[in-house]
């Protein structure tokens, strides 16, 4: 297929453009809401250089969001901040596993989070999105190939820090150990969820916005399995999407609730300039 | 090499005497220099102060990092929270170095603020339950910091003030990061503007005791005497607050804002701002962790201190075996 160079050439081809914005709201939900659960860490990172490394990251991320929100906003889908702040969990299509809470309590009272799960979290999604955005270097929408080629760059560092933090603690033993091997399993019951296209999948595909998700899994595992190898473990063989969906709309009450405080002073006047 | 064998041989009063030569010349002093008990202490206590406060201060304005309003905003105040913690870990470090000879660390840093021994700023005490409280604090709390800072930017101290440099320059990103938020505010609707008159009002009195007491008859102690005596500041609290007032009283007036204190005048004479003194008996309980939120927030440091024990244990091993 040849290139699709501007929204407006891809404006004129109205399955192409529903394809095309099915994936671009599966890459802006998925940083936009990880970047959030990040976030909420701040001020209680394990130590205070990784309060300053994980800022810098979530910040990354929340600007890769912004960026697929922008693509959307020149396709003519709204105001990426309408988009970002607006639309309600039914609407959103990232994975659930991104949505879901850090541990118990909240970012303000009581925030019990659990450092294993974010770790393993973010490493197994960082290495998924670092695939997606080398598959879309070659997308079929210049503007987003565009953009994976810039986001990529900035994953580089994000593989090596959650990278480290993995092998460090799965090679700690003990405490470390047990917890971390308890949130892979956490993590890999809703992994499918990451790296599915969802309903319109077959259709990015055919106008190879993006390589077929079964080629990305196999990547996925190809960089993964090594890394259990190096830790003195294996694999899991099984990932599933247990809390359902996302990119069909299923989520979770844990979307609900980080909406309402992503939106709170946005929605006490959305049309006001803040 | 021959000039530091020579000082080692020297008596401890004689040391003293070339020690103020030196800062007199504006000779910068390192870590790892001759230094009077005294000088250490201060500066580790200001130090540490200096950096576990922008530590602190990362946790009212947290609150905001989520729920700053537009994209564009969510990307400027995680910048400059970041920005804050990159400054208190920076801060912590040449504390640590100033600590060594008494045998502490990082541990003894945290431990001192659970245990209420190391104090954190008056400001970081504050309720921030507005969107322009995130704002105030980037505008004049930020913009405080960078007149008590600039204050010490030719500190004796070396590894001090080259810290503050890097700080001062982030500092003014922030300072403008807040004043965007409070002319959107101001030049917002009705209730935006109420919004931002409100914060102000709320945050008045922290930001007249940010700059300290005018001297140590107000609280009973003031360590400005000793921190000019070894020139690690230049001008007094009150030189600093006076300075403050000349730079945003102006600001505050021209965004349409009333000031909380309807007895300030620029006295023209005097040459100085005349003001309502905040209650200084306040200040003394808020910086022994009796303001509003110091335990709400001293709860979140502790919290996360307990919960990522594990980690802390793992990281130990993990080195350990690195070692061997």
């Amino acid at each position: 297929m040849t290139k699709i160079i501007s929204p407006d050439e891809a404006k004129q081809n109205s399955s192409f453009k529903s394809a095309l914005t099915e994936l671009l709201y599966q890459l802006a939900d998925d940083d936009f809401i990880l970047a959030y659960r990040g976030s909420e860490w701040l001020g209680l990172a394990p130590h205070i250089e990784e309060d300053v490394a994980f800022s810098s990251i979530n910040q990354d991320t929340m600007g890769h969001a912004a960026i697929f929100y922008q693509l959307l906003e020149e396709l003519g889908e709204g105001d990426m901040d309408v988009l970002a702040h607006s639309r309600p969990p039914k609407e959103r299509l990232n994975a659930v596993l991104l949505e879901m809470v850090n541990g118990t309590g909240t970012y303000l009272e009581n925030p019990k989070f659990d450092w294993a799960y974010t770790v393993v979290r973010h490493y197994f999604y960082t290495a998924a999105k670092k695939i997606k955005m080398d598959s879309l270097k070659n997308s079929t929408y210049q503007p987003l190939a565009d953009a994976a080629a810039r986001v990529s760059i900035e994953l580089f560092y994000h593989m090596m820090h959650w990278r480290t933090w993995f092998q460090q603690l799965m090679l700690a033993g003990g405490e470390a150990r047990t917890r971390m091997e308890k949130a892979i399993f956490q993590v890999m019951d809703e992994m499918e969820g990451v790296i599915t296209l969802g309903p319109k999948g077959q259709e990015i595909i055919k106008f190879a916005l993006i390589e077929h998700d079964k080629t990305l899994k196999d990547r996925w595992q190809a960089v993964l399995s090594p890394v259990f190898t190096s830790v003195n473990s294996i694999m899991p063989e099984s990932m599933g999407m247990k809390s359902g969906n996302g990119r069909n709309g299923e989520h979770t009450a844990d979307l609900e609730s980080a909406l309402a405080i992503m939106n709170e002073v946005y929605i006490l006047d959305p049309a006001a300039n803040w | 090499m021959d000039s530091t064998v020579s000082y080692g041989l020297l008596a401890e009063d004689e040391k003293h005497a070339l020690f103020i030569k030196r800062i007199e010349a504006g000779e910068k002093i390192e870590a790892d220099d001759w230094m009077p008990e005294e000088y250490r202490k201060t500066l580790i206590k200001l130090i540490s102060m200096h950096g576990i406060s922008e530590i602190m201060g990362a946790l009212p304005e947290k609150e905001w990092v989520p729920k700053a309003p537009s994209l564009k905003r969510k990307l400027g105040i995680m910048a400059k929270v970041q920005d804050e913690m990159g400054h208190g870990q920076l801060l912590l470090r040449v504390s640590e170095d100033l600590m060594k000879p008494y045998g502490k660390n990082r541990e003894s840093i945290m431990q001192d603020l659970f245990s209420g021994d190391l104090k954190f700023h008056n400001v970081f005490h504050m309720e921030a339950p507005t969107w322009a409280d995130a704002g105030l604090i980037g505008w004049l709390v930020d913009g405080a910091a960078i007149i008590t800072q600039t204050n010490m930017l030719d500190a004796s101290y070396g590894p001090y003030a080259r810290a503050l440099k890097r700080i001062c320059a982030e500092e003014v990103f922030h300072a403008q990061h807040g004043e965007s938020i409070i002319m959107a505010l101001a030049e917002g609707t009705p209730k935006q503007r109420v919004m931002l008159q409100e914060s102000l009002n709320r945050w008045w009195e922290a930001l007249l005791m940010f700059f300290g007491p005018g001297d140590a008859g107000t609280t009973g102690t003031s360590k400005q005497d000793i921190t000019i005596k070894y020139k690690i500041r230049t001008k007094t609290n009150e030189e600093l607050r006076q300075d403050f007032f000349t730079k945003y009283i102006p600001r505050v007036l021209s965004l349409g804002l009333i000031l909380p204190d309807s007895t300030m005048h620029f006295d023209k004479e005097a040459g100085k701002w005349i003001y309502k003194q905040p209650d200084w008996g306040k200040f003394k309980d808020i910086i022994k962790n009796k303001g509003p939120k110091s335990e709400e927030r001293l709860r979140l440091r502790r919290i996360s201190y307990e919960t990522n024990e594990w980690v802390r244990e793992a990281l130990g091993s993990a080195s350990a075996g690195e070692r061997r």
